[in-house]
């Protein structure tokens, strides 16, 4: 059965008519084709499918478009202001924070919703506040770097 | 070439496309008319298929096709090949079972495909795999490496279940010096089953256009030619001019997206017969079962010492799990890559190993990061380190006592390879200075106040990498030769497009390559853009794996870039009127020797296509060469790891309190690159230590199937990492380099285990050191005591 779902998507107006079994990540990879979300595991475990609802990281593979009715979402591609690159996506690439680039969508998304949390950014804090998200390339090293360095200009800003 | 590229941590490239969303993996793509597939998949680890029952799927709604493994032996496909042929020690060949796309007779291994639904919709398709219903008659399933010989055969024609009985080295001289022995350390050891676990799964999408009978396969590949190659010769799919391959940006390979799977095979025969493109994407649970696995190795081994600690001789007997098939390279895998590589970084005189490859009813085995050089630096490197506590001699300094000397290369070993260059002293000292190894006696004391046991551990590693020299590769049974191409195209207006045979998923080649022929040309590195992954632009090229990119790729590259150069000199002699002889060319400019003249090599790119005058039977227009390159050795990167570990003797939890590599890669192009390179292969190594483990049941069936069930590390399970280099330039490439994506995963496992056992005071645990492992060791140390 179709549902219609509305939704602010990266600051745009959408009505998607979706099944009521529609994952939120399958509206945005299938419907809206916002194929920078990315599903690695189905089963929330590895985090490459994470966006922003209402402003909160949420792993988009384990939630249906139906229960977002009405949300504001925010993807990888709209974090990005007039063009500009979010700190945070600066931040990646200046610290050499993503290789492959598959979990890199969803690594950044979590990302800003740590620094926005207000937790402190010390290495250890910001380890386990990424532990929802797995990278199989960078051994976590330089995503760290990236985080703390970001946050930092985050918080300045 | 200009050096100030050279050693520069120039920002990746590729990197913008990735941080805003924009890269294009195969599951991103999608193609007008296509439909989906989803694989049945056999619940058994082995049985015999009695029947099928489609018709209900067939009917199902959106449904396009059902085929099973039967018509797949109807068409007469031929089986998924092994590319490397291996001899017994009594010269036999190896034991090949037929691998067929999809089983239609008989399954070896749960998860195994035996049929394939395509429909209009995903969900259609999914829907309809469960009213696919099979008749199995149950077989015993043969799981375990070590007995795996002495159980039923898997297959009729396939004695003792084994694929190869393997030999390297002097047997006798290694008895004689095993009798002559002050010492002997024996070890037994586990090598931990692991799961590749690339964050992109598998994906395909197979377009058959039925006017032009070409088709186009878009699939996670680390080497699309080679799939071309296996499709066209093996499979007989379609021939080659009319087989296009491309792999688009893919999500870590790992070593596991080298091989040609079952899956993206069948879509294309399936596309072809129904005259529509066809998607696959794999669920993560499908990765986990038919991703090709790594390691599992079960060996003993002994090390002869004479009195003053000298190594004398190396034995070693390992039996090797390939799985239920073999996969694109198993074979080579626990030989070629891993006997080769037990004399380490030592003067070992005598060395023998044999390995027995055998059949078991799980997922097929292969490479995976490292692929037999972390088995055999494993080996080694427990054994090592397990003669140093019971001989009471410091590690390091039973290490140095052994190694080969700056002095002493080249250095022929014992089994099979001429090492070119390395200074194994050099790296162990700035390991030893970077982690402080002098101040650890202090530290262990000041854990021990606040009840923890401190312990630390080296591994000197070495590693083959570079595959390969051709006529060598050959020697030992490769089906194909392992040089690499490189193409490099000045474009009129000077900027370049460089074509490469090597593939990147993560490692960075649009950066390394562009910045190696900006160095070289003298053109700006934003001018230059790296395409790969793709035989309708590239001709051949034999991939990315075994740490081979920037060494053979690179070189090739190298290669043509001269050629580009020597082209160019005749260019600019023409339009200088005067001999090439005296022209010199110099960051980015040709000039007349001894002369304010000279041409940009932009001026003298635009003139190779739009000049009139060319006297054409001694100079061609256009400015576009092509290079191979077929190395004349392996590679040798080697360094010291040291790991320092801290237990809590209550909870068994292993913290990782700092972590050194001291790596000599040769030259670096981009250190940035590199290290990071390093730190992931570290934390997979450090996975494979500390939390990784593939475990089947008795009957086969995967418990391991999942991120639940599968540990994977995560940010907060591993500490950042001090890495160091050193630098003996490679002596027979022209890049000087010499790999570098292995060597954390080959150094690493040896390092924490062994700093594991010397936190707790004892010699023998298999890996993973889980928590509840180093627990159940300190009870029962201390129920003993």
């Amino acid at each position: 059965m179709s549902e219609t779902v509305n939704l602010i998507v990266n600051g745009q107006d959408k009505a998607v008519s979706c099944s009521a079994n529609t994952t939120l990540s399958q509206l945005l990879r299938e419907h809206l084709m916002l194929t920078g979300t990315h599903v690695g595991c189905d089963t929330s475990q590895c985090g490459a499918c994470t966006v922003h609802v209402d402003g909160k990281a949420v792993k988009s593979c384990t939630i249906l478009a139906v229960q977002v009715d009405g949300s504001e979402i925010t993807t990888i591609e709209g974090i990005a202001n007039q063009g500009e690159q979010h700190a945070m996506q600066a931040a990646f690439k200046e610290c050499h924070g993503l290789q492959c680039g598959f979990c890199t969508p969803g690594m950044i998304m979590a990302s800003i919703d740590l620094v926005q949390s207000g937790m402190d950014l010390t290495e250890p804090e910001i380890r386990e506040g990424l532990e929802g998200n797995i990278c199989r390339c960078t051994g976590y090293h330089n995503i760290v770097s990236a985080v703390a360095s970001a946050g930092q200009k985050m918080r300045e800003a | 070439m200009s050096n100030e590229l050279i050693g520069a941590r120039v920002l990746r490239k590729e990197d913008n496309r990735f941080i805003t969303g924009k890269g294009r993996y195969t599951d991103d793509i999608n193609l007008a008319g296509q439909t989906y597939a989803c694989f049945v998949r056999s619940p058994h680890a082995h049985a015999n298929i009695k029947g099928f029952h489609i018709s209900a799927a067939e009917n199902a709604p959106g449904v396009v096709a059902v085929l099973t493994g039967l018509q797949v032996l109807e068409d007469g496909l031929g089986g998924l090949p092994c590319g490397w042929m291996l001899h017994s020690k009594d010269g036999s060949e190896m034991k090949q079972p037929m691998h067929p796309i999809m089983a239609g007779e008989k399954v070896n291994y749960a998860g195994e495909p035996v049929a394939v639904v395509i429909a209009d919709t995903y969900e259609q398709a999914k829907n309809a795999v469960e009213q696919v219903a099979v008749d199995y008659e149950v077989l015993q399933a043969v799981v375990d490496t070590s007995s795996a010989a002495e159980q039923a055969d898997i297959y009729p024609d396939i004695p003792a279940n084994t694929c190869y009985n393997w030999e390297l080295g002097d047997a006798e001289a290694t008895s004689q010096g095993l009798a002559e022995a002050a010492h002997i350390t024996r070890i037994e050891l586990i090598n931990n089953r692991l799961i590749p676990n690339a964050m992109e799964p598998r994906a395909a999408i197979a377009d058959y256009n039925t006017g032009t009978e070409e088709l186009i396969l878009y699939t996670t590949s680390q080497n699309p030619h080679l799939a071309r190659l296996i499709f066209t010769a093996f499979v007989q799919i379609a021939p080659e001019h009319k087989l296009r391959v491309i792999a688009p940006d893919v999500g870590g390979g790992f070593g596991s997206k080298i091989f040609v799977y079952s899956e993206e095979t069948t879509i294309s025969w399936a596309s072809k017969k129904i005259g529509r493109p066809i998607k696959w994407t794999a669920e993560r649970s499908e990765s986990f079962l038919t991703d090709a696995h790594g390691r599992d190795h079960h060996t003993m081994a002994e090390l002869a010492l004479d009195e003053e600690g000298n190594f004398l001789a190396l034995n070693v007997k390992t039996t090797a799990n390939m799985g239920a098939y073999l996969s694109t390279f198993a074979s080579a895998v626990p030989t070629y890559l891993y006997g080769t590589l037990l004399a380490g970084q030592y003067r070992t005189p005598s060395i023998y190993v044999e390995v027995d490859a055998v059949f078991t009813n799980t997922a097929p085995v292969d490479a995976y990061r490292g692929a037999g050089r972390p088995e055999a630096t494993y080996v080694l490197e427990r054994l090592v380190e397990k003669a140093a506590s019971e001989l009471a001699i410091d590690p390091a300094e039973l290490r140095r006592r052994n190694f080969i000397g700056k002095d002493q290369f080249p250095y022929q070993t014992p089994v099979a390879l001429e090492y070119d260059i390395g200074d194994y002293e050099a790296s162990l000292d700035k390991a030893l200075e970077m982690s402080d190894y002098a101040g650890f006696a202090s530290r262990k004391d000041a854990s021990q106040r606040a009840g923890k046991l401190r312990g630390i551990g080296l591994s000197c590693y070495i590693e083959a990498c570079g595959l390969a020299p051709s006529a060598l590769a050959g020697s030992l049974g490769a089906g194909v030769g392992l040089w690499e191409s490189g193409e490099i195209r000045v474009n009129p207006t000077g900027s370049v497009t460089v074509l490469t045979g090597s593939h990147s998923h993560g490692q960075g080649h649009e950066t390394t390559f562009a910045q190696l022929v900006s160095a070289k040309l003298g053109i700006p590195i934003d001018d230059i853009d790296v395409v790969h992954g793709d035989t309708g632009k590239m001709d051949f090229g034999l991939g990315t794996y075994g740490s081979r990119s920037l060494a053979v790729g690179g070189s090739a590259l190298s290669r043509a870039a001269d050629k580009v150069i020597a082209k160019g000199t005749k260019i600019a002699a023409h339009l200088l009127q005067t001999d090439a002889e005296n022209i010199e060319f110099d960051a980015g400019e040709f000039k007349v020797i001894d002369s304010n003249e000279g041409k940009t090599i932009q001026e003298i790119a635009f003139a190779a296509y739009v000049n009139h005058d060319f006297p054409i039977d001694e100079l061609e227009p256009g400015l576009t060469e092509k290079a191979f390159y077929d190395p004349v050795n392996f590679t040798y990167p080697a360094g010291t790891h040291i790991c320092e570990v801290e237990i809590d003797p209550d909870t068994g939890v292993t913290e990782i309190t700092k972590f050194t590599a001291v790596d000599d890669f040769g030259t670096l192009i981009n250190p940035m690159i590199v290290e990071g390179q390093v730190h992931g292969g570290l934390v997979q190594g450090i996975g494979q230590a500390l939390l990784e483990n593939c475990v089947y049941d008795t009957e086969g069936q995967l418990v391991t199937g999942s991120y639940m069930d599968y540990c994977m590390p995560r940010a907060d399970d591993v500490p950042s990492f001090d890495v160091g280099m050193t630098c003996t330039p490679c002596t027979h490439n022209p890049v000087g380099a010499k790999g570098c994506g292995e060597a954390g995963a080959i150094g690493s496992p040896p390092a924490v285990m062994n700093a594991v056992l010397n936190a707790l005071g004892q010699t023998d645990m298999d890996m993973p050191a889980t928590s509840e492992k180093v627990w159940q060791a300190i009870q029962n140390a201390a129920a003993s005591n």
